[in-house]
């Protein structure tokens, strides 16, 4: 386990919360902790209650979905520096969509009950994490649509 | 003189004023008669998408510049204009790889070793390698797109030393998909070069990225403001990776793509590759962004 | 020949500044030296109800008397009894057949039974040709699809087209009936025949009941063919005359493009009009075909049934078929007024970086041969005259604008 300070300042490294002043940083860390996922390990499946989100420092995760008779289906991996899960902000905070760990990963995950709870007082942290949510989701749903028009398929 | 005033004359009558701006050089070459060339090597690339290695009949070797195009004529077919694949320095093999995707190149795909075709070329503008001289270099491939993009990793690699870091992204369809499978690994495995590979759809036992090649943009591993940018893949996946790399903060004056049209000269006298001002048969393939920015955005240009 | 002639004609280094009158006969004589040298004299003609330019046999051909009628949408022709042979505007074709023929074989390839090809080159260029009667637009367009098919400059050429060109002997005829579609004066190219260009440039004067042409050579050939044919120099009056007739014909043009043209249309990429020229164009080509300057072409093969031997024609085409901009998946204009875009755009404005030049000299056949009327000097004003709009699709307007030049109510019926 790491202290309060330790994760402070892993949090003030990280790209997604650059910008935030300490009073925010120390609110973040309380809520954060750190995870370790080996390789093959669900980190959620779709349904779950989505009580956090992820900073993955290492190690790739997909974001699957379970097909009938295809298995799961990888719609999008995620690596080193990318945020996983947005579904703790939106209720009914259920998450759309399993994630998986491809190799040994190492994430911070942030509580999300603690969030929402710090949010609903202090709108200004509200917004500072909105703010770096929604290109995440505006990024996410770009490559989504991209990877919808199948751009490599043979013409019709 | 007077012996013969009448021939005298028809001589005269031929010197007409644009007789004067004809001179026999403008005659001699046909630029619109192919070459024949000999196919030494047939090989399967993918379920749709093959390569051919050709030597000439007779004559030299046809030298070409990274990014530039031959168009290949299939007897009893027709002629296609198809992007040079293989390593300029190299010229002794002069290689394609083809996608059969409509009538000519569905019938190349029939070809065996030993046949001959037709070849004009080479045309289009080239891949600038040394706009990346004292830069960090990224190439960005989509699909097919990785064909054109070969000899400009050649030429890179050839020049490796006046370089930083070297960055090659690739987003093809399914792992199935992978172009140049071998040498993708060989070159993921030079300690040089940075490879990344990226699949729309993973199937089997595929454990790597899987997402748009735009999202590999976002990994790194080279230096945004000091980069010479290449890409070439279909038009969306090439508007979408230039503004991902202008928003990193790439040049616009440093990141060059390479356009497809319709084409049956290639040399500007058919007129059916016009984009905008430019014939993409001689102005392009190869343009620089900031060139065509405007036109890239509109539909139908 | 007279001494005379010989005299007045000034001769220096072969080419004759000079200006000589030549009567009927004289005209006729001129045919005559042509045809003893040789050329194929090809000139306007009266054909199916319009003058064409064909192979002539002698001056009897020449439309002598004949009228045309030419607006958007309309050409009636009208015969006369009056002397002069070139009392028309332009023919209902440009030049550009003869020198970048519709339909040319380029090569035939052959596969021999082991399977090697050999290709042979193109058919054998025409004999020499003598281009009689050609209008200031029309030399224009040839000087125009030199940029396209033989320019020094570039780093190819089309040797067939050179060759036609170089063996052609060209003779400029100033225009002095300009048709309502005309608009030569505006675009700088008419409408009289300037001193370069041709190699004999001819301005057709009447004086009563007969035709006088004054001549100028613009070559070593064009001085030679005026040193053999019986002529007297040009006098005052004639130099009267013939700057008279170039001031009233330019005068008489009711149709202009601005010089802003290559601007407006540069400019004009996304605009609501592109949707209105879209619901009355009919994709037809008739401009693309009509039009002295439009060189696109396709290539087709056809091979012999044994597979053996496949010969590859080029032929024109136009950017207004669907098939024109097709690339494995569709084609890239699909839309009607995306292909008139691309028509009207690079004529006006991509010529300019592409050639150095505008792409049109004003002999308004696209005007003329459109069988909707399109105007591309209207549809000009009204890109000019309307705001550009960025960045949303142009809905389409009920009805279309048309600010310039219509058809006339009082114009014969078809």
């Amino acid at each position: 386990m790491v202290s309060l300070q330790d994760m402070d300042d892993l949090l003030n490294a990280h790209p997604f919360f650059a910008g935030l002043g300490p009073k925010h940083l120390d609110e973040l860390a309380g809520c954060a902790r750190n995870e370790r996922f080996d390789a093959g390990d669900y980190i959620f499946h779709e349904g779950g209650m989505a009580d956090r989100f992820y900073i993955l420092r290492h190690g790739q995760v997909a974001v699957e979905v379970k097909v009938p008779h295809k298995g799961s289906v990888v719609l999008e991996t995620l690596h080193e520096d990318d945020t996983l899960g947005w579904s703790w902000l939106v209720p009914p905070h259920h998450w759309t969509f399993d994630a998986r760990a491809v190799s040994l990963v190492r994430a911070i995950s942030l509580d999300g009950v603690c969030l929402r709870e710090k949010m609903e007082t202090d709108h200004e942290l509200g917004f500072h994490l909105m703010a770096r949510f929604v290109p995440v989701m505006g990024e996410r749903l770009r490559a989504a649509r991209l990877q919808m028009l199948d751009l490599y398929a043979p013409p019709a | 003189m007077d012996t013969a005033p009448g021939a005298d004359l028809a001589a005269r009558l031929t010197q007409t004023a644009a007789a004067a701006r004809v001179p026999a050089s403008m005659t001699a070459l046909d630029p619109m008669r192919p070459r024949p060339f000999r196919i030494e090597r047939w090989q399967r690339d993918l379920s749709d998408t093959f390569t051919i290695d050709l030597a000439p009949l007779e004559g030299s070797p046809l030298t070409f510049r990274p990014g530039q195009f031959n168009m290949l004529y299939i007897h009893g077919a027709g002629e296609v204009p198809i992007s040079i694949s293989g390593d300029p320095e190299r010229p002794e093999r002069l290689i394609h790889t083809t996608r059969a995707v409509g009538q000519v190149t569905n019938a190349m795909k029939a070809l065996r070793v030993g046949d001959v075709i037709g070849v004009r070329g080479p045309f289009g503008t080239p891949w600038p390698v040394e706009a990346a001289d004292g830069h960090d270099v990224v190439i960005v491939a989509g699909g097919i797109g990785l064909a054109p993009l070969r000899p400009l990793i050649h030429a890179v690699l050839a020049r490796r030393g006046r370089l930083g870091n070297v960055v090659l992204l690739y987003g093809a369809r399914t792992p199935e998909d992978i172009l140049y499978r071998k040498q993708v690994s060989a070159w993921r495995g030079r300690f040089d070069m940075t490879v990344h590979v990226t699949v729309d759809r993973a199937t089997g036992r595929w454990s790597g990225p899987v997402g748009m090649v735009t999202k590999l943009i976002a990994r790194g591993g080279f230096d945004a403001r000091d980069t010479a940018a290449y890409v070439c893949g279909p038009e969306i996946m090439m508007r979408h990776v230039a503004q991902a790399l202008l928003d990193r903060g790439v040049a616009a004056e440093r990141l060059f793509l390479s356009m497809e049209r319709n084409m049956k000269c290639a040399i500007g006298f058919c007129g059916h590759c016009q984009w905008g001002p430019d014939f993409v048969c001689k102005d392009g393939p190869v343009f620089r962004y900031d060139r065509v920015a405007t036109r890239l955005a509109q539909s139908e240009v | 020949m007279t001494g005379e002639a010989h005299q007045h004609s000034g001769m220096t280094n072969g080419a004759a500044p000079g200006l000589v009158c030549l009567t009927d006969d004289g005209l006729a004589a001129l045919f005559a030296v042509l045809r003893e040298a040789g050329c194929e004299v090809i000139g306007p003609t009266v054909r199916d109800g319009a003058i064409v330019l064909a192979p002539l046999t002698s001056v009897d051909d020449l439309p002598r008397g004949w009228r045309d009628r030419q607006d958007a949408g309309h050409y009636r022709l009208a015969p006369g009894t009056g002397p002069a042979r070139f009392a028309h505007a332009v023919p209902a074709q440009g030049w550009k057949r003869f020198v970048h023929p519709p339909e040319a074989r380029l090569w035939t390839a052959r596969r021999d039974s082991d399977g090697d090809l050999s290709i042979e080159g193109p058919e054998a260029p025409p004999a020499p040709r003598a281009f009689l009667g050609v209008r200031p637009c029309d030399l224009a367009a040839l000087g125009v699809l030199d940029g396209v098919f033989a320019d020094p400059g570039a780093a190819h050429h089309d040797p067939a087209y050179a060759l036609r060109r170089r063996d052609a002997l060209v003779i400029a005829v100033s225009c002095g009936k300009p048709a309502a579609s005309c608009f030569c004066a505006a675009m700088g190219t008419g409408p009289a025949a300037g001193d370069t260009g041709a190699d004999v440039a001819l301005t057709e004067l009447v004086e009563g009941d007969r035709a006088v042409y004054l001549a100028r050579a613009g070559s070593p050939a064009g001085a030679a063919l005026l040193e053999a044919v019986p002529h007297t120099p040009a006098t005052d009056d004639h130099h009267t005359a013939r700057r008279a007739q170039a001031d009233a014909a330019a005068a008489a043009q009711v149709r202009a493009l601005p010089e802003a043209a290559s601007r407006i249309l540069a400019d004009a990429t996304e605009h609501a009009h592109w949707a209105d020229v879209a619901a009355r164009c009919l994709a037809c080509g008739s401009c693309t075909l009509s039009c002295p300057t439009c060189f696109c072409a396709t290539v087709e093969d056809s091979t012999s049934l044994d597979g053996a031997t496949a010969t590859r024609t080029r032929r024109w085409s136009s950017c207004f078929t669907e098939v024109f901009s097709y690339i494995h998946g569709g084609a890239v204009r699909e839309e009607r007024g995306a292909r008139y875009r691309q028509w009207i755009t690079h004529k006006l404005s991509s010529w300019h970086a592409q050639f150095g030049t505008s792409g049109c000299v004003g002999c308004g056949r696209c005007i003329t041969w459109c069988p909707v009327g399109i105007d591309i000097t209207a549809e000009v004003a009204a890109l000019a005259a309307d705001r550009p709009i960025r960045n949303r699709r142009a809905p389409a307007r009920l009805r279309p604008q048309h600010t310039g030049p219509r058809r006339r109510k009082d114009d014969p019926p078809a």
